[in-house]
């Protein structure tokens, strides 16, 4: 028999190279697994919270249901909220992306609402004045202006996404989470903080590409930064 | 449908309801470590946020550090802390995590509202030959007081949902319903259990909307921060 290999791994400890090297598919599909979750998660509560913020913005009575049922989704834990959806969504991804698009949703709806709702009524009668009709109007003046308001708060969702992803473990489709799950059932040190520092590194990259996507969509706010005295 | 009646059924049986594993002990549990922990926390974001805000200095740093606490997942924090030496030691990890993830609004909040004081106040404060101290504590702390306020309201429900979360990491409190649940594979006790803990958070929220309602105006939310 031979002895046991004296590495990091043997020894169990925080940081290991070895872990890096030996398990390196296993990480690569748990990071891909995570941006999916996210971006999916993101997109789809994206492409609800437009059209709601606008009809709340259209019609006034709508704005205090919409927000008070939004504010009341966000104080529902997020292993709450999984375990709610279980029942129609079974143990799957689509249980963890629901529960996602949910909170994403709260931020969003209110973000963008705040951002057209903050629209000078001066600009839009002028843009009205210059007939623009109401679609118009939107597309292509009160959208681009809530635009900074709007991209806060994706980039607030977003990387409480990425965060509350790991909570996913739970029914097993959890990305990084999974592997911090497993790591604290068998005391896997260099696992569990491997993948906690990626988790971090996936937030901060997907803040810092969504403000960098912010500074290309709004060139007129770095225009009018430079000009002032 | 079924699903729901076997949650209510679940729900409704007394004997769910006692014991270690009991429904009341769960939930003493998650009550005893919520306040636990946001008194902690404010006993350690309070004082910091309201000198600095006196100050004036420091403020990069409040509002960074509301931002960098939500890109950790509270759950790695958790078993970080759990594969420490701390996590030998009972309820430890499940407190400093908590504790970690109270603070940063308590400190943001308080702080954007020391810094939105009126500035032609204090002068008047500091004309009328008010010391340091006195500013702080009978100008700019009670106009500061509704997003203090509010960052305490945040924080509480932030630490009864992170105290869920604890019991995926084998701490007490509410979760724990839901997890052994999982182990059970028992979907009735697991929607029971969420119900429990979506309901309890709701009436932590409800509870500040209503001391809210009945503050003095001048205490009210005028909005939040962070």
């Amino acid at each position: 028999m031979t002895a046991p290999p004296d590495d990091c791994l043997a020894r169990n400890e925080w940081i290991c190279g070895e872990y890096l090297s030996t398990r390196r598919q296993i990480l690569l599909d748990a990071v891909v697994q995570h941006l999916q979750l996210t971006s999916l998660s993101v997109l789809i509560a994206l492409v609800v919270a437009v059209p709601l913020a606008v009809l709340a913005r259209r019609w006034g009575w709508a704005a205090g249901p919409v927000l008070a049922l939004t504010t009341v989704l966000y104080t529902i834990p997020s292993l709450a909220m999984f375990s709610l959806l279980l029942p129609v969504y079974g143990l799957s991804p689509s249980l963890v992306v629901a529960g996602l698009v949910l909170y994403s949703l709260t931020l969003l709806v209110r973000n963008i609402l705040a951002g057209l709702r903050a629209v000078p009524e001066d600009t839009r009668q002028a843009a009205r004045g210059m007939g623009y009709g109401p679609i118009r109007l939107l597309l292509t003046v009160e959208l681009p202006l809530a635009l900074p308001a709007a991209m806060a708060g994706l980039r607030i969702a977003t990387v409480s996404a990425v965060s509350l992803v790991t909570i996913g473990a739970i029914v097993g489709f959890g990305g990084l989470g999974n592997l911090i799950y497993t790591g604290m059932n068998t005391y896997f040190k260099a696992q569990v903080l491997t993948a906690s520092v990626l988790c971090v590194v996936i937030a901060v990259a997907a803040d810092l590409l969504l403000l960098g996507v912010q500074r290309v969509l709004t060139p007129w706010e770095r225009a009018t930064r430079a000009a002032r005295p | 449908m079924k699903t729901l009646g076997d949650a209510w059924s679940w729900l409704t049986d007394s004997a769910h309801w006692a014991g270690d594993d009991g429904i009341w002990h769960r939930l003493t549990q998650h009550l005893v470590l919520t306040v636990v922990c946001l008194l902690l926390s404010c006993l350690i974001a309070l004082p910091v946020a309201l000198v600095l805000g006196h100050l004036g200095k420091g403020g990069a740093l409040a509002v960074n550090i509301s931002n960098v606490g939500r890109a950790v997942p509270t759950f790695a924090v958790l078993v970080l802390l759990l594969l420490t030496p701390l996590g030998t030691w009972g309820e430890g990890p499940t407190v400093v995590a908590l504790v970690l993830f109270a603070v940063p609004p308590l400190l943001t909040n308080a702080y954007v509202g020391m810094r939105g004081v009126d500035r032609s106040v204090v002068q008047a404060a500091r004309g009328m030959g008010m010391t340091g101290g006195q500013m702080l504590w009978r100008v700019e702390l009670p106009l500061a007081l509704p997003l203090v306020l509010s960052g305490i309201r945040i924080a509480a429900v932030q630490l009864v949902a992170t105290a869920t979360i604890a019991a995926l990491a084998g701490g007490g409190g509410l979760g724990r319903i839901i997890t052994a649940g999982f182990n059970l594979a028992s979907t009735p006790q697991v929607v029971a259990g969420a119900i429990l803990v979506a309901v309890f958070a709701l009436l932590v929220e409800g509870a500040f909307e209503v001391a809210e309602r009945c503050a003095p105006g001048w205490a009210r939310n005028r909005g939040r921060a962070g």
